[in-house]
């Protein structure tokens, strides 16, 4: 059931938005509250429109009804106040990283000297000191990622929308990168809305999950895993309540793939 | 080996013409001189000054007519990358000049444009434009989809979208598209010499041929050769310039 505490305050708040795409309906009546200073995980089977629902919020996409709002003003386009990660990073090929991460600081006409100091700061953040002179090519899949984090970070948003960041690079590292996203969500003051399709994953990093139906997508459930958010990153994945939560997800969305 | 692209060139120039000297002393064709003595005749050529005023000439359609179809037809192929009425308006008039014979038009443009120069910058034009407009309006149209996103993602206007991420991101295909079509303009320029008005470098070519010094006739065809790969190495150069570093080298190395 949707959970909408009226003593939350929510930074991002999804109204019976519908999307259709000609014959396709993609999302029907969808509703979902997201709350401020916290990370909402969109988790569903492919194709369940959990991107595209991402994109509505972030403004990339127009709902064909309903509202998005982002801090109780309606959503019409991109905005300041949110920033995207893309899942195949969309980086510039022939801008070097130090420019990648200034890029939206330089959409939104910082000075050059001050955006470049800006963003060596979240690429110092982000583990990639010492390679502000790289081009992507030379980079691996998880540095490329953390280019595209470092410059969602630098322009400061109150929202950050993660379209399955992680997918695209390799275990060992997106390990990695989900640890850091726990930091990163305790230390920044900001709004998360995260898209996976990895179960664990969503429990693992999120203060609430809501779970997606296959299209036409609707919330079937939101789970917020209580426990274990104060634990040490490496005791989570062994913890008793995440491990239930992940065996009652998996139930529920099996009988999709099935 | 650091100069090992340099010498691959030598050696391969090394080879063409030491093929021709060695076609030109069978002898091929009574014709067809050897590649000394055609180097003879283009020292001669520079010399006395020849080559000096005819080029004086053939750069005045070459160069103007190259600046237009790079300028425009980049901007063209723009026009036709983003805009779907634009491209229904415009395409077909390119297709038509990449693929219409260009000695049937030529009587055209004489008659409307007469034997002087805007004839023959128009000819360089019809031989250069369509390769760099098609080139530029197919690059802009494959712009991946999630660079574009990215940009409206973090606010972006449209014009910073044009030039900030699509101009780029087709820069090397635009680049090729320009390499073709200089190269085609060059061979515009010497065939509108040859069948409006012989001047300049046009002319030495039918003069030379019409009194049977083959030698000197290609010298000059030599002469635009090297200029036009003078000219695409500086294109080269440039494309290095701009995008140095972010050019990926090649597959097998």
């Amino acid at each position: 059931m949707n959970d909408s505490v009226s003593n939350v305050d929510n930074a991002v708040t999804v109204r019976n938005v519908n999307k259709t795409y000609g014959d396709v309906e993609a999302l029907r009546d969808m509703s979902l509250d997201f709350p401020r200073g916290q990370l909402t995980s969109l988790l569903g089977p492919s194709g369940c429109g959990k991107t595209t629902l991402l994109k509505i919020i972030a403004g990339l996409l127009p709902a064909t009804s309903g509202e998005v709002s982002v801090n109780d003003k309606p959503v019409t386009g991109p905005g300041p106040d949110r920033a995207f990660v893309f899942q195949d990073f969309a980086l510039l090929p022939w801008a070097n990283v130090l420019r990648n991460v200034a890029f939206g600081l330089e959409l939104r006409g910082v000075d050059k000297s001050e955006r470049e100091a800006i963003a060596e700061t979240y690429i110092g953040n982000v583990g990639l000191s010492g390679f502000e002179k790289s081009y992507p090519h030379e980079l691996s899949g998880g540095m490329r990622q953390r280019v595209g984090l470092a410059r969602a970070l630098s322009v400061d948003a109150e929202v950050l929308l993660m379209d399955e960041p992680f997918s695209a690079v390799d275990e060992q590292t997106r390990r990695k990168f989900q640890e850091d996203l726990l930091n990163l969500v305790k230390n920044e003051n900001k709004t998360f809305i995260f898209v996976t399709h990895s179960i664990e994953e969503a429990v693992y990093v999120s203060d609430q999950v809501a779970l997606l139906l296959a299209r036409p997508s609707r919330v079937s459930e939101v789970i917020r895993p209580e426990g274990f958010r104060h634990k040490d990153v490496n005791s989570i994945r062994r913890d008793s309540e995440y491990l239930d939560i992940v065996d009652r997800i998996w139930a529920s969305l099996r009988t999709y793939v099935e | 080996m650091r100069y090992r692209p340099l010498l691959l060139k030598f050696l391969s120039a090394f080879l063409v013409f030491g093929a021709w000297e060695i076609a030109g002393r069978i002898p091929v064709s009574f014709a067809f001189p050897t590649f000394i003595e055609s180097m003879a005749a283009f020292w001669t050529l520079l010399v006395n000054g020849t080559m000096f005023v005819a080029y004086a000439e053939t750069l005045k359609p070459l160069i103007i007519g190259v600046l237009i179809s790079a300028f425009l037809g980049i901007g063209i192929g723009l026009g036709i990358g983003l805009s779907r009425k634009f491209d229904w308006l415009v395409s077909p008039i390119f297709i038509v000049m990449q693929t219409a014979p260009l000695a049937a038009l030529i009587p055209l443009l004489v008659m409307v444009y007469g034997i002087g120069l805007t004839s023959k910058v128009f000819v360089v034009c019809i031989m250069a434009m369509p390769v760099i407009v098609l080139n530029t309006s197919g690059a802009v149209r494959n712009t991946p989809e999630s660079i574009i996103e990215m940009g409206r993602a973090f606010l972006g206007t449209k014009l910073e979208i044009i030039l900030k991420i699509i101009l780029p991101a087709a820069s090397p295909i635009i680049f090729a598209g320009l390499r073709l079509g200089v190269s085609a303009g060059f061979i515009g320029a010497i065939l509108a010499e040859l069948k409006i008005t012989p001047t300049g470098v046009g002319d030495i070519i039918t003069y030379s041929r019409s009194i049977a010094d083959y030698p000197s006739m290609y010298a000059a065809i030599m002469s635009i050769i090297l200029l036009a790969v003078i000219f695409l190495d500086v294109l080269e150069r440039l494309e290095n310039y701009l995008f140095k570093g972010s050019q990926q080298g090649y597959v097998t190395e």
